[in-house]
């Protein structure tokens, strides 16, 4: 009796001790199988030569030599650069533009601030399809009207000087809703005693901005920058929809190059190897720019 | 003064007037699209002259339009259902008990939310075929059923609660489920919805791992379906009907964000603002 009870007692306490594990188990099985195994087997197909059906084989570095030699992945990397060069700044701007007029006194705030934020939620497949209508060069809404102005049509998707920017405008077009929020957030954490104190100093609008309103609202300027970053390395469905990749590879990203080695062209190591090059590129550029922002703030 | 001030406001309207057309007509434009024909697509007018169903119907007839509709609307319920179930549970652990590694596993989680996928992707598609889940629900829904984000979220919104609560429940001879699922759930709502919305939202557009796990049109999901609709050149000559695919694509998430707009907007900023 008397064992049995101690038994039982000894059973409570254990499962008590046990039970935090046991609650955290499904994410300690998640990440066993969808993050350590995969970092690791990532790393041990950089050494593999590998198209899924015929057995790996051991190739040392060579992925990586191939890597430094391909130019159409460095193409890629400076294609997704060029799109962040523009799309960056001008997602910067239009959302603290339009949060700032949001953030005035008015009336149909919520219109307003549902109507920025449509793109926002729709799907990145229906944005892309409607775009490609509205850039199409002899159909397109845009040249149309650029015709009506008397101006000349532009080859937004099919001139590769140009379309990486076109997709870089349409990206900032689908997003910009989101950053209009983060800021006007930004801007109501403002007090608005600093506004009135510099009004009877007789600051100018322009100078309260500039002078209240930038540096308080730092913090949310350098999330939208790190936010869109991340976005932008991530690019994939436009250009996959979109052009394909074309015209002569103006509008690769990374990861369509990533996706077109593994899936089209089944190389899985040499498409691993992209992989993890490039993910080490974006968190060292992700670490950089929150250095960078801590020591400013 | 007053003058300036009158024409400082018509000005602001202006502007967001011209902001709001630019965000909103291009959609309007769409719809009107999907009704038009060929000939009149590439036109400005918001509404066909002769609107007809025509590139619905040539459209539903190409493509499982209807079962891919089905298909997404099971995975992001699914795949939401599991997120705020792990995301509870998980969070309830690492904010209300104590015990060893707890702190690790914190940190563990939030290094590996900025792990880019472009790493696990390859395995990932690898571990589905070894599981034998190419092209199954389950391979849609397993790789996701746990978020880092979610268990944060919930971790934050238990953390907010009094640990009275829980100790009372205790004595009342409630279990660890019933405690987190029949007391503390009411008190954190808004976490829930937040956390429905975002996981749902995600699922729902999510492109890239379904183009990677089915291949069997059948099971594909909604924007899988028409993306690979509108690149495959089966819709190419005509435009209305790959326009007629996205209005379909697009048309639940615009009526849900009709009614639930602010709960949307709240949940999409509260991503950028957990940083």
């Amino acid at each position: 009796m008397n064992t049995t009870a101690v038994h039982i007692e000894n059973k409570a306490r254990k499962k008590k001790n046990f039970l935090p594990y046991l609650l955290v188990s499904p994410y300690l099985l998640f990440l066993l199988v969808f993050v350590v195994f995969p970092v690791l087997f990532c790393f041990y197909l950089t050494f593999n030569k590998w198209n899924i059906i015929a057995p790996m084989h051991f190739i040392g570095l060579r992925n990586y030599s191939r890597l430094i030699h391909d130019r159409l992945f460095w193409k890629a990397i400076l294609n997704t650069l060029q799109f962040l060069l523009l799309h960056i700044p001008l997602q910067l701007t239009v959302s603290l533009f339009l949060a700032y007029l949001l953030n005035q006194k008015i009336k149909a705030a919520a219109f307003f601030r549902a109507s920025f934020f449509m793109p926002v939620i729709v799907s990145g497949v229906v944005v892309t399809i409607l775009w490609q209508q509205l850039l199409g060069f002899d159909t397109g809404i845009i040249n149309r009207f650029f015709v009506s102005l008397g101006l000349g049509k532009v080859g937004w998707l099919t001139n590769p000087n140009i379309a990486i920017y076109s997709i870089a405008a349409m990206a900032t077009w689908k997003n910009v809703g989101l950053y209009v929020i983060l800021f006007l957030v930004g801007l109501q954490t403002v007090p608005t005693q600093y506004y009135e104190a510099a009004k009877m100093e007789g600051a100018t609008r322009w100078q309260q901005f500039y002078h209240i309103t930038l540096p308080m609202i730092n913090p949310t300027i350098f999330m939208v920058v790190i936010l869109s970053t991340i976005g932008g390395f991530n690019l994939f469905i436009e250009p996959y929809i979109m052009t394909g990749g074309g015209p002569l590879n103006s509008t690769l990203s990374a990861v369509l190059y990533i996706y077109k080695q593994a899936f089209q062209y089944y190389n899985m190591g040499y498409s691993a190897t992209l992989g993890f090059f490039y993910a080490i590129m974006i968190m060292s550029v992700v670490v950089l720019q929150k250095r960078f922002i801590e020591k400013e703030i | 003064m007053d003058k300036k001030n009158t024409f400082r406001k018509i000005l602001l309207y202006v502007a967001l007037s011209i902001a709001a057309v630019t965000f909103i007509y291009p959609f309007l434009w769409m719809i009107g699209a999907s009704f038009a024909s060929m000939q009149e697509i590439g036109k400005m007018n918001l509404w066909p002259s002769h609107p007809s169903w025509k590139n619905f119907v040539t459209m539903i007839a190409k493509i499982p339009i209807w079962r891919s509709l089905f298909n997404s609307l099971l995975v992001a319920a699914f795949t939401t259902s599991l997120v705020i179930f792990t995301g509870s549970v998980v969070g309830y652990a690492l904010a209300k008990m104590r015990f060893k590694g707890r702190q690790l596993i914190f940190y563990i989680i939030v290094f590996t939310m900025s792990l880019p996928f472009q790493v696990t992707l390859i395995p990932n598609y690898i571990t589905i075929v070894n599981l034998r889940l190419v092209d199954t629900y389950l391979g849609l829904i397993i790789p996701f059923a746990v978020s880092a984000f979610a268990i944060l979220m919930f971790r934050q919104a238990f953390q907010g609660l009094p640990q009275a609560l829980i100790d009372a429940a205790r004595m009342d001879g409630c279990n660890e489920t019933q405690i987190i699922f029949k007391i503390l759930w009411p008190n954190i709502k808004p976490t829930i919805v937040t956390v429905a919305i975002l996981s749902f939202i995600g699922s729902w557009n999510e492109v890239l791992w379904p183009l990677i796990v089915i291949r069997n049109e059948q099971l594909m999901t909604m924007p899988q379906l028409v993306t690979l609709f509108a690149v495959g050149g089966r819709a190419d000559a005509q435009l209305g009907v790959k326009i007629a695919a996205a209005v379909l694509l697009a048309l639940p998430v615009m009526i849900a964000f009709l009614f639930f707009q602010k709960h949307f907007i709240q949940s999409m900023a509260s991503t950028g603002l957990k940083d």
